[in-house]
């Protein structure tokens, strides 16, 4: 076997690859480039307010600008599954420690609640 | 005709930009168009090399600008084509020297000159590139099919419509053409290389041509002759090839089967 790979091996088509990441990236970056400036800080202050009531990473919760039809949607994506809530004392939490930068929110066709067409 | 603006960009650098603007150029000058070449690098001139007029620069596009020389003093009169042009940059200032209005009213001046106003514009997407993209009235995107060449073109081209003159203005939009270059049949045939088809569909816009890779152009480049002078070279006839899409003339795509190599050929080099 190893010697018939040796002989024969495998040949692996890199242009499709190449193509296929390509049309991934620049979808998103389409996407973003269209985005407004604020995104980024609107979703680190969700984050503060989420924050202080469950436990959740940076990466659970996206801020994406988008269409449906002719609505312009703002949307935002909390993911729980896996969360831990906070216990609450007098009414809220303690604001959480200032959160390291935070990326830019990239659409991520993926993401999209149930109620938005993606595109 | 009123003259018309055309800018070689690509976002990314080493694709091929000056090659690609010099041979434009001097395929629109070979077909009787009065044409000027406008280097935009500025910092980094290579223009003069590539059109082999090196020794020739004594005015630049900057002195120009800031009316320190007559345009026609700037202007280098090519020896090779009566109708083609260079007009050099600056290699000791900075690309901020690039003052919109200057540049606005030095093409203007030009346009009452010529046909074709090329501009070779700087890699990246800094005031120089988007200083020589503003005023174009025609883009050639030129792309490498290759992943971070094509990249850079969608946000060239992301560019184009949003940045430019055309689009601040509300003006009909800047036509984008796809030039294609460092072409490889062989390596798009066994799947190592983005096709054709696939880089036009990613960034869907009209090919303008398909360049080969071709041992001509560094040819070309180390003599400072446009390759569309050598009348040998595959790479020479494709730019003349898309030179007379430009004008709007049909022509299909050549250079594009895999060169089949026989047996003695391999063994003892090319002849």
């Amino acid at each position: 076997m190893r010697l018939l790979d040796l002989l024969f091996p495998e040949r692996r088509n890199t242009a499709a690859i190449a193509r296929d990441r390509l049309k991934i990236v620049l979808a998103h970056e389409r996407a973003s480039a269209s985005a407004p400036d604020f995104l980024p800080a609107l979703q680190k202050d969700l984050l503060d307010v989420v924050g202080r009531y469950i436990e959740i990473r940076d990466d659970m919760l996206r801020v994406n600008v988008g269409r449906s039809g002719e609505t312009s949607l703002l949307e935002i994506n909390v993911e729980l599954d896996g969360a831990t809530i906070k216990p609450v004392k007098n009414g809220a939490a303690k604001p959480r420690p200032a959160a390291a930068p935070i990326a830019v929110a990239k659409p991520d066709p993926g993401s999209h609640p149930p109620w938005v067409k993606p595109g | 005709m009123p003259a018309k603006v055309i800018v070689l960009t690509s976002g990314k650098g080493g694709v091929g930009k000056t090659t690609s603007a010099a041979a434009v150029a001097a395929g629109l000058a070979l077909r009787g168009n009065r044409t000027v070449v406008i280097d935009f690098d500025v910092g980094l001139r290579n223009l003069d090399l590539i059109m082999g007029c090196e020794r020739r620069v004594v005015f630049d596009f900057i002195n120009v600008i800031n009316g320190d020389a007559k345009l026609n003093q700037a202007l280098i009169k090519d020896r090779r084509n009566d109708n083609l042009y260079v007009f050099p940059t600056s290699q000791t200032r900075d690309k901020d020297a690039l003052k919109r209005d200057g540049v606005e009213r030095v093409l203007d001046e030009l346009r009452e000159n010529f046909d074709y106003i090329i501009c070779d514009s700087p890699a990246g997407i800094e005031h120089g590139a988007i200083t020589a993209l503003y005023f174009a009235d025609i883009a050639i995107i030129v792309t490498n099919p290759e992943v971070s060449s094509v990249r850079d073109s969608d946000r060239i081209i992301g560019i184009l419509a949003s940045k430019s003159r055309r689009a601040e203005n509300n003006m009909d939009p800047v036509a984008v053409h796809l030039l294609l270059s460092r072409y490889s049949p062989e390596r798009v045939e066994k799947g190592e290389m983005l096709g054709i088809d696939d880089v036009k569909e990613i960034l869907s816009i009209p090919l303008l041509g398909v360049i080969p890779e071709s041992e001509s152009v560094l040819k070309a480049s180390n003599t400072g002759t446009p390759v569309v002078f050598d009348e040998g070279s595959p790479a020479g006839q494709a730019y003349l090839d898309a030179v007379a899409r430009l004008l709007g003339e049909e022509r299909e795509l050549r250079f594009l089967k895999p060169e089949r190599r026989s047996f003695f050929r391999s063994l003892f080099g090319r002849p």
